[in-house]
């Protein structure tokens, strides 16, 4: 398997009244064309090892890794200017919550043809073109009054499946999605999912699921990453995290109450401080290492 | 046995003229004292919408709304004992605590404001009853996180010892190893003060843990009123209960991206 992105021992800190704060600690792993899904609570590090990636963490937060390998080319030496054209381009990101992202006072299809002139020297009507036949690609029904229209006009269905169609529009060979639907209602939530899923395998690209929903990571992805304060603490296929054996894990997975099989009382999480300190699992062992 | 909540044919609007929206469409249902009954549907149902029509948050609302048998009255006031029999907790932690008082202000306001004298004993004991330490007494809500605000929150709800109480989707913003905890101490607080719960939820599964009974809503619709059995054996009857039952199972991947799309838009 050819490694898009090889990431070895990733840090990121923040500067604090008590000293150097490690939101990352150590991260490593290796991505193929494939689908992998980063899980954790809200401060395991998770967004921050995907913002890492992409060099956005703002001064005075600051990223060191031994390389950041995108197709064997490290990303760490690499001058402002010279991400600029990784951002978007080559690597893309879409974040949690389109009424966020997207620009209030510009028509969708302006910001979608944005993306793409950026990044390639097309004419206005080939853009204009690109955009609709985008928008059509994440199933709008109606592209040309979606194009026309202002962000505070769609619903949050819609405003995710734009933000995925200016993600995408420069053909980028990996996709960072941070939470994209942790904001939608679950059966908005599925078609979201799809569209992404159908455009990330048409083109091959590689694809970083960033989210806290372990059953949601389980069924979308191929392999799973779990973190916990800043490191990863087991690695395994998503099709097994089920069989996860990390008490880490397994506690996060018996806290969820279930549908179909009915409990007095849920099991709560208790932490460990061990889990902390233990080293962060390296992209080649498929196991936990902690005893 | 009378029900401690009673909804009758409820319509809830906003707006006027070219921006009226109906956002309950006649709702009937009761919640039985002592029951846990579940509120389900996506945003924009007009699920919390309920609640904020009894507590009067809000204003414009037809039909009839009972507490106890009491009728609520039309307007934005209730009084004090209303507010000393139903409580509300509300979704954000983050927003819904006054940044610049200290957990012993906002529990002693609220203490004060139901005319309560023994002040000192009784944050001690709410704030033991929610589990967390008398070291919390004077911290500052930025100080905690989001699981000890939202029991901070339902320490104020429980101060003026109501016997109903309104969640507005508790656990929503917060971790699953977080909701659990929260979702037990809700459990054990309900056993051990006789609590009735309205509860409003878009997480079938938080929904089927914590109520006996529900209503589906959509679109300011009650859809489909179901126990919590019919639910665990998927006897939904609504197409829209059985699609949310299968979106709750999680993601499925579809094969067929042209189906996808078609009900998408």
């Amino acid at each position: 398997m050819t490694e898009l992105l090889d990431v070895q021992n990733l840090r990121v800190t923040f500067p604090t009244n008590q000293g150097l704060f490690e939101a990352v600690r150590g991260v490593s792993f290796k991505l193929g064309r494939e689908r992998l899904g980063i899980v954790g609570e809200s401060g395991s590090g998770k967004s921050m090892t995907g913002r890492a990636i992409l060099r956005l963490i703002r001064k005075p937060g600051a990223v060191a890794a031994d390389h950041i390998k995108l197709d064997g080319e490290d990303l760490l030496p690499m001058t402002e200017k010279q991400m600029r054209a990784v951002r978007g381009k080559r690597i893309s990101m879409v974040m949690q919550d389109p009424k966020f992202s997207l620009n209030p006072v510009m028509r969708v299809g302006e910001q979608i043809m944005e993306a793409y002139r950026l990044h390639s020297r097309a004419t206005k009507s080939e853009a204009r073109r690109r955009a609709l036949e985008m928008l059509e690609a994440v199933s709008i029904r109606d592209p040309e009054r979606v194009f026309r229209a202002y962000p505070h006009e769609l619903s949050g269905g819609m405003g995710q499946r734009i933000m995925i169609a200016m993600m995408l529009i420069p053909n980028p060979e990996l996709l960072i999605a941070d939470e994209p639907t942790s904001a939608l209602d679950v059966s908005v939530q599925g078609q979201v999912l799809n569209i992404m899923d159908k455009l990330v395998r048409e083109r091959g690209m590689g694809l970083i699921f960033i989210s806290h929903d372990l059953n949601l990571v389980a069924q979308f992805c191929d392999r799973v990453l779990i973190m916990y304060a800043g490191r990863v603490v087991e690695t395994c296929e998503a099709g097994r995290l089920h069989e996860a054996r990390h008490p880490y894990t397994r506690g996060l997975l018996n806290s969820m109450p279930r549908i179909d099989t009915p409990k007095d009382r849920l099991e709560v999480l208790k932490r460990d401080p061990a889990w902390r300190e233990a080293p962060s699992v390296g992209p080649d062992e498929s196991r936990e290492v902690t005893a | 046995m009378s029900a401690a909540l009673s909804f009758r044919d409820l319509k809830v609007w906003f707006g006027e003229g070219r921006d009226h929206v109906m956002a309950v469409k006649g709702a009937t249902f009761e919640v039985a004292r002592g029951e846990s009954f579940g509120l389900v549907g996506e945003s924009g149902s007009g699920k919390s919408t309920i609640m904020r029509a009894l507590t009067g948050l809000a204003p414009d609302w037809s039909g009839e709304m009972a507490v106890d048998s009491r009728p609520v009255p039309q307007g934005p006031k209730r009084d004090a004992a209303f507010y000393k029999k139903v409580q509300m907790v509300f979704q954000d932690p983050y927003a819904s605590l006054h940044p610049r008082h200290s957990i012993d202000q906002v529990l002693s306001e609220t203490l004060k404001l139901h005319g309560y004298t023994d002040i000192e004993r009784r944050i001690e004991k709410l704030l033991s009853d929610v589990g967390l330490g008398p070291a919390f007494r004077f911290r500052y809500p930025h100080q905690l996180s989001g699981g000890q605000r939202q029991r901070v929150a339902i320490a104020r709800a429980l101060a003026p010892e109501p016997e109903i109480l309104l969640l507005d989707e508790p656990t929503s913003a917060l971790d699953v190893s977080v909701q659990a905890e929260i979702l037990n101490l809700l459990s054990d607080l309900r056993s051990e003060h006789d609590l009735t719960f309205l509860m409003v939820s878009h997480n079938l599964s938080v929904v089927a843990h914590m109520c006996s009974q529900s209503a589906v809503m959509q679109q300011g619709e009650i859809v489909e009123l179901l126990t919590t059995e019919d639910l665990r054996r998927h006897a939904a009857r609504h197409p829209y209960t059985q699609r949310l039952l299968r979106a709750a199972e999680g993601y499925v991947r579809d094969e067929d991206a042209a189906g996808g799309a078609e009900a998408v838009a």
